[in-house]
């Protein structure tokens, strides 16, 4: 897709948290999402992304990496659901088995997507949460 | 005469890049990380292979410490940093070091410490590798740059 293809959600005012202990990583999805008009912020790991939520930031979208130090994705997940969070939660990791992925997912996710994320996975993830409407 | 500079040096960075892409060194996604950069992060590319750099060398003289020790026992925290390496690795499109980071990571899952060193200098060798050429790569688009700058005196 060209960049005069991609959506610009801009006007959506939607915000977005990545959590990932992973630079890199932080960088390229803050760049996905920045790239799509989506205003975001990064943390580097799960009770990062709860103290954020305790302190009262709320976000539209959290992309939520899942081995991380100190609280990792799933806990993280379960604990943002406790508190009532209902922001649309994605897991996004290198590599889950199927047991893994199921744990991710009854943690409270929304969806699930494989790393390395792209364009296209990202927008499959707006699509899916209603955020983005294909023409 | 100084356009040709432009182009020749152009063509060189596109003839490494079409190799590395031929070898299997590299992958689609380095070319999403090509296509991220633009007018609000003119360096994106360079700053991005930049921090993969500094990650992955403190990622790969944890694994050596771990390895050397003759007390060593701790296969999970092998597999913790394998997972870093394999995850930024397969991110800006790094295909060979993903791969060898995965063949490592089997052995580290069956304990099996000669395994490990192995599949240690295997990853070691490939990201040198890498690097250099990432290196190379930016020199020479640091050339083109230099030389798309020149002006005609009037």
């Amino acid at each position: 897709m060209t960049r005069e293809e991609l959506p610009n959600l801009a006007e959506s005012k939607l915000t977005a948290l990545v959590v990932d202990d992973n630079f890199v990583n932080q960088s390229i999805h803050q760049k996905l999402l920045a790239r799509l008009g989506i205003t975001n912020e990064v943390v580097c790991n799960g009770k990062e992304a709860v103290d954020a939520h305790c302190s009262g930031r709320n976000y539209d979208l959290i992309l939520m990496d899942m081995d991380m130090p100190i609280m990792n994705g799933i806990q993280a997940t379960k604990r943002l659901r406790e508190m009532g969070i209902e922001s649309k939660i994605a897991g996004v990791t290198t590599r889950a088995n199927e047991g893994e992925k199921k744990e991710f997912m009854e943690a409270g996710l929304n969806d699930f997507q494989e790393k390395p994320l792209t364009i296209s996975k990202l927008l499959s993830i707006l699509h899916k949460f209603d955020f983005y409407v294909q023409t | 005469m100084l356009g040709l500079g432009v182009d020749r040096l152009q063509a060189d960075i596109n003839r490494l890049l079409a190799s590395l892409f031929h070898q299997g060194v590299l992958d689609e996604h380095f070319l999403q990380l090509q296509q991220l950069q633009d007018e609000t992060s003119p360096n994106f590319v360079y700053d991005v292979i930049n921090i993969y750099f500094d990650e992955s060398e403190k990622l790969l003289r944890n694994l050596r410490l771990l390895l050397v020790d003759r007390e060593f026992s701790d296969y999970k925290k092998i597999g913790l940093h394998l997972n870093q390496l394999v995850g930024s690795s397969s991110s800006i499109g790094a295909r060979r070091v993903r791969n060898v980071c995965v063949a490592f990571r089997s052995a580290s899952e069956l304990s099996n410490r000669p395994g490990c060193m192995r599949g240690l200098e295997v990853v070691e060798h490939e990201y040198h590798y890498l690097k250099n050429m990432m290196h190379e790569l930016f020199q020479l688009e640091q050339q083109r740059l230099l030389a798309a700058g020149v002006r005609y005196p009037v």
